[in-house]
């Protein structure tokens, strides 16, 4: 599903990653690990195509298909989404209404029937009331004054109702206490299915409790320096990753 | 009737060029081209009008040559020769219309491509997407049809183009007529005092709730033809009416000037709601072409709680230069500005209002939006007044500025004078940027760049989108985005 090879790319002038290789197929959960500043945001902004984040080198493939080739919104259209470690928020425009603009979007862009108002509120309540979201959220504006834990939730709503292919999560557990953890951990196992991969950045073990990943990667200062099972996460939580990196 | 969630809920999603930008080909009845006494009484005659309205053009046109055209505003264009102008275009018609049955086909045609319903029985039968409101069109210099009028007869409320109303309300036309806004006013408007050709009439009788939405659609067809149109609406004790006009004109190289004179009577406890979706063709991205709007509006409140709101989403014009008012004379009298304005590639845009407190306990709102994208120049200006005997007088202003990328400009001009020792006065202003996280969030859930823009921008503007009846809201949050087409990349 997802081939990245040697990638290299900068921000502001600074090479942040400096060689990435990493296979994702069909299917199979990747936890990315790592200190602060090791490159683990860019890393998802550069997969999903943010202005400013520089590719120097190497490739992604993407089902087949060149990413580095499509426009942020084409891929978000054909299946890549980012739960993002800070939500934007959007003064002025209910989050049911973003919602319905995106997903509607996305259908027409894969030439399916847009949804009206009605057909799109009842599939969102069904969503809502699967992830324990209070409804009276749709009607705020986008993440304006919602609390910490309150845009990951919604994030992890985005995602359950955009049903991507490709789930990038940057540290949605970050700032959510064990009950809203469960709710994220549970929006991502219910996507969770042959056709779909995830790729989990996080700083704690924690969260892969509730969603098993099959591989861990350990990210420091802009390479992968160490791969293993699930396992890697338990060793990386004992021992720190100054260790881990330096072995 | 405020927008609904369901309203707010679909968004802009279209992505086209200006739309309204054809002409027409209709025969037309046109004056010399110029401006002099013989053409002023050549409207005057067209329109076999008594007079006293003859001579009262005949003043206002002699005044006018003795003025200079205004240069405070911040908008900058080539000096207009008013000699180069038509002043009347008519479409010819054979005898007076006794049914919209007789209105021009070719008319009709126009209006639908507009989208403006002309047929009741359309609406009357249902059609989809025909709104229940009552129409005038004003088409070049005269009104071309009025919908709905036995329905509102039978409610007192008196619904007609402004040249019929000179012949059958006399009283009211001469009573009212140039009492909020003198020929003496402006430039303009002493242009217009002397040269308008039509418009709309409103009159709500004592104690009537108007039972539909009114609205005028205002059509530039003819080339190099000026309108200038003049619209009366009378609220007596006790009234309501929410009036809309829209306005759209045919793309074409050449400037046309668009200067209107609108004046509100609003008495006792009477309150009107004036909105408008002014969507005059801007020019092109070259800022070639495209309608000088020129317009002076004014709302007098003369009786006590009376309450009157100006909502306006400006998109369209070359340059904008408008500053609906309000002239809070009653006790406790309520004046509300809301208003959107966009402007993209060379468009400029003067707008703002005057809140003239008088009265004691009056109060005003001023929610002022404006948008600049490509390398256009947008202005709010506003004054706020308050005279000796305004006691505990009340104006709270919000201007936000939004600017899309970095050639464009905002700039905000607030004149305040204050005469009462017991008035508040506030004022909040805002300019940001759209930010380059927020269209990367909303093109990451699949948006488009244009698409996501459209959007962040119709929330910018939401709380006066909301003020909008519905019929116009959602055309408006399109008009957003299709305004701003281009202007990202
Ligand atoms: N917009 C930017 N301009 C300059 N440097 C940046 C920018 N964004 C991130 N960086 C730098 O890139 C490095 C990696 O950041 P990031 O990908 O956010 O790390 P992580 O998510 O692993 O904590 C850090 O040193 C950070 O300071
Ligand atoms: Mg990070």
């Amino acid at each position: 599903m997802l081939e990245i090879k040697d990638l290299r790319a900068e921000v502001g002038g600074k090479e942040i990653l400096k060689g990435i290789n990493l296979t994702i197929n069909s299917g199979e959960i990747h936890a990315v690990m790592g200190p602060n500043g090791a490159g683990k945001s860019t890393l998802s902004y550069v997969l999903s195509g943010r202005h400013g984040y520089e590719v120097t080198g190497g490739s992604v493939m993407y089902d087949g298909q060149n990413l580095l080739d499509m426009d942020p919104d084409v891929r978000a259209c054909s299946g890549i989404f980012l739960a993002f470690q800070y939500p934007v928020e959007i003064p002025g425009v209910a989050s049911a209404t973003f919602l319905k603009t995106a997903l509607n979007a996305q259908r027409k862009f894969r030439g399916e029937e847009e949804l009206d108002a009605m057909q799109f509120l009842k599939l969102v309540r069904e969503k809502t009331k699967e992830l324990d979201i209070k409804d009276d959220m749709l009607k705020r504006a986008v993440n304006v004054g919602f609390s910490g834990g309150e845009k990951k939730r919604n994030e992890v709503l985005q995602m359950a109702l955009l049903e991507p292919k490709l789930m990038l999560l940057d540290e949605t557990d970050s700032g959510l206490d064990i009950d809203a953890l469960k709710v994220a951990a549970e929006g991502v196992n219910r996507l969770r299915s042959p056709e779909r991969s995830a790729l989990i950045i996080t700083h704690y073990q924690r969260l892969l409790d509730y969603i098993v990943p099959d591989f861990v990667h350990v990210l420091a200062d802009g390479k992968i320096v160490k791969s293993g099972d699930k396992s890697l996460a338990l060793e990386l939580e004992e021992k720190g990753y100054a260790e881990i990196s330096a072995a | 009737m405020a927008v609904s969630q369901e309203t707010v809920e679909q968004v802009a999603s279209v992505s086209e060029k200006y739309k309204y930008g054809f002409v027409s080909d209709i025969e037309a009845d046109t004056a010399p081209i110029g401006l002099s006494e013989d053409i002023v009484r050549f409207i005057s005659a067209k329109k076999d009008e008594p007079e006293w309205l003859l001579e009262w053009r005949l003043k206002a046109y002699r005044y006018w040559l003795e003025m200079e055209e205004p240069s405070w505003a911040k908008v900058d264009y080539p000096e207009i020769d008013f000699q180069d102008i038509y002043y009347y275009s008519a479409p010819k018609q054979k005898d007076k219309l006794k049914s919209l049955d007789e209105v021009d086909p070719e008319i009709l045609e126009v209006y639908k491509k507009l989208g403006i319903p002309l047929k009741e029985q359309e609406v009357l039968a249902g059609v989809e997407g025909a709104p229940n409101v009552a129409v005038d069109a004003v088409f070049d210099s005269v009104s071309v049809a009025t919908t709905f009028r036995e329905r509102l007869e039978k409610e007192g409320v008196i619904f007609c183009p402004i040249s019929e109303a000179v012949k059958n309300h006399p009283e009211l036309v001469k009573k009212y007529l140039g009492s909020v806004v003198p020929y003496t006013d402006n430039f303009y408007s002493a242009l217009n005092c002397a040269v308008f050709t039509d418009g709309s009439f409103v009159y709500i009788p004592k104690g009537v709730r108007c039972p539909m939405e009114l609205s005028t659609y205002f059509r530039i067809n003819a080339a190099q033809t000026g309108q200038f149109e003049r619209t009366l609406i009378i609220a007596d004790d006790e009234s309501y009416v929410s009036y809309l006009e829209g306005c759209t004109a045919p793309m074409r190289d050449e400037n046309q000037l668009h200067a209107a004179v609108v004046e509100l009577v609003i008495m006792d406890n009477a309150e009107v709601k004036y909105s408008t979706v002014q969507n005059w063709y801007p020019g092109d991205e070259n800022g070639k072409g495209g309608i000088y709007n020129f317009v002076t509006k004014r709302a007098a409140c003369r009786g006590v709680n009376s309450k009157v709101s100006w909502t306006q989403v400006e998109t369209g014009s070359a340059i904008t230069w408008k500053y609906p008012s309000c002239i809070l004379q009653g006790d406790n009298s309520v004046g509300e500005f809301y208003s959107i304005a966009i402007t993209n590639n060379l468009q400029q845009a003067d707008t703002g209002t005057k809140m003239i407190h008088l009265g004691k306990n009056t109060s005003s709102t001023i929610i002022s939006k404006g948008i600049s994208a490509g390398r256009a120049q947008s202005t709010y200006r506003g004054l706020v007044r308050m005279g000796r005997k305004a006691e505990n007088a009340r104006n709270h202003t919000v201007c936000d500025s939004l600017l899309i990328g970095d050639k464009c400009g905002a700039h905000t001009v607030p004149y305040i004078e204050n005469q009462s020792r017991t008035a508040k006065i506030e004022h909040e202003a805002t300019t940001s940027k759209i930010s380059e996280e927020q269209l990367f969030y909303c093109q990451q859930r699949g948006l488009s760049e244009e698409e996501s823009m459209a959007l962040i921008v119709n929330g910018f503007c939401k709380e006066v989108l909301q003020k909008l009846p519905m019929e116009f809201a959602v055309e408006a949050q399109k008009l957003v985005g299709i305004s701003l087409e281009g202007s990202v990349g």
